[in-house]
């Protein structure tokens, strides 16, 4: 089954990156945007009956591994439920 | 007087490490290499700085994983001290042996120079045995991420706990006491113990020597006598 998770930093975390595209992008005319955060993608198939299970063992993946909790939060999307 | 340096893939301060421990010691430190599970009976286990397996995911976050830590985890339960230096101190936050995070330095930049630091009034712990609080030291930094964060909470308590060891302080008044960004200041803290030590500069490059300072051998030579006491 293919899940994507997405990580990305707890509002209130300092993102300097964010904040140096922020400026890069106002630099270009864009400065209607503001409050642009960096996060990361993780995709990937995990082998299990059904998107519940799936969901389940990727939550675990992250609490575990992929995401440090301390700054970062996780969204988990099953994908591919057939 | 026993040491072991672990070594991941990545890892680039371990000769270094190796290399001052002796030096100071008289005795050669074990290296461990990141498969072994198994750790012989040591006073100290070093955490040398690096790239660890890339810096892949996060800094340190793989290597936190690796076998090896589960035996200094062991370690560390029983009471024994581990120091961390730069990348083993994020190896140590990976891990929940030291708590808080270390992130991307606040300029984006990786920052590579030398720092001043101030010795904090802590908690009892054999590392700072010999450098009173207010001690000086003057230690290179050599990192991207090395902005210590943690909630006002955890900073509370790590401040009121006596586990801030090391703080930047005025360097040169054409730049910032804090090379990172890093909360309070912070260079280096303790287990809620006193047994677990991370910090950011390298002391190993700071042997004298040839090296501009030799206050890294001073603070080596506290943590390597006190913990053989």
């Amino acid at each position: 089954m293919q899940v994507k998770i997405n990580i990305s930093l707890k509002t209130g975390v300092l993102d300097p990156q964010g904040r140096a595209v922020e400026n890069a992008l106002s630099g270009l005319g864009f400065t209607d945007a503001s409050q642009v955060r960096i996060g990361k993608q993780i995709t990937l198939d995990i082998d299990a009956e059904d998107s519940a299970r799936a969901e389940q063992r990727a939550a675990r993946m992250c609490e575990s591994l992929l995401a440090n909790t301390v700054i970062e939060d996780y969204s988990i999307e099953v994908i591919d439920a057939s | 007087m026993r040491s072991a340096i672990l070594i991941f893939p990545g890892s680039n301060c371990d000769r270094d490490m190796m290399v001052a421990v002796e030096r100071i010691t008289g005795r050669r430190p074990a290296l461990v290499w990141h498969k072994d599970s198994q750790l012989d009976p040591v006073d100290i286990v070093i955490i040398p700085g690096g790239f660890s397996f890339g810096d892949y995911l996060r800094c340190g976050a793989l290597a936190a994983r690796a076998p090896a830590m589960e035996a200094v985890i062991d370690h560390a339960s029983r009471g024994g001290a581990v120091l961390g230096v730069c990348n083993g101190f994020q190896i140590l936050l990976e891990t929940g042996l030291l708590p808080g995070t270390l992130v991307r330095n606040g300029g984006l930049k990786f920052v590579c120079r030398e720092v001043r630091l101030a010795v904090q009034e802590t908690l009892e712990t054999p590392f700072l045995d010999d450098l009173s609080s207010g001690t000086e030291l003057r230690i290179p930094v050599a990192h991207n991420e090395g902005n210590y964060f943690a909630d006002d909470a955890l900073l509370d308590s790590l401040e009121e706990g006596g586990q801030i060891a090391l703080r930047y302080i005025e360097n040169d008044p054409t730049r910032t006491a804090n090379p990172n960004g890093s909360a309070r200041n912070i260079a280096g803290i303790l287990s809620a113990n006193g047994r677990v030590m991370g910090m950011m500069p390298h002391p190993e490059r700071a042997m004298g020597n040839g090296h501009p300072s030799e206050d890294g051998r001073k603070f080596l030579t506290s943590v390597l006598e006190g913990v053989a006491r």
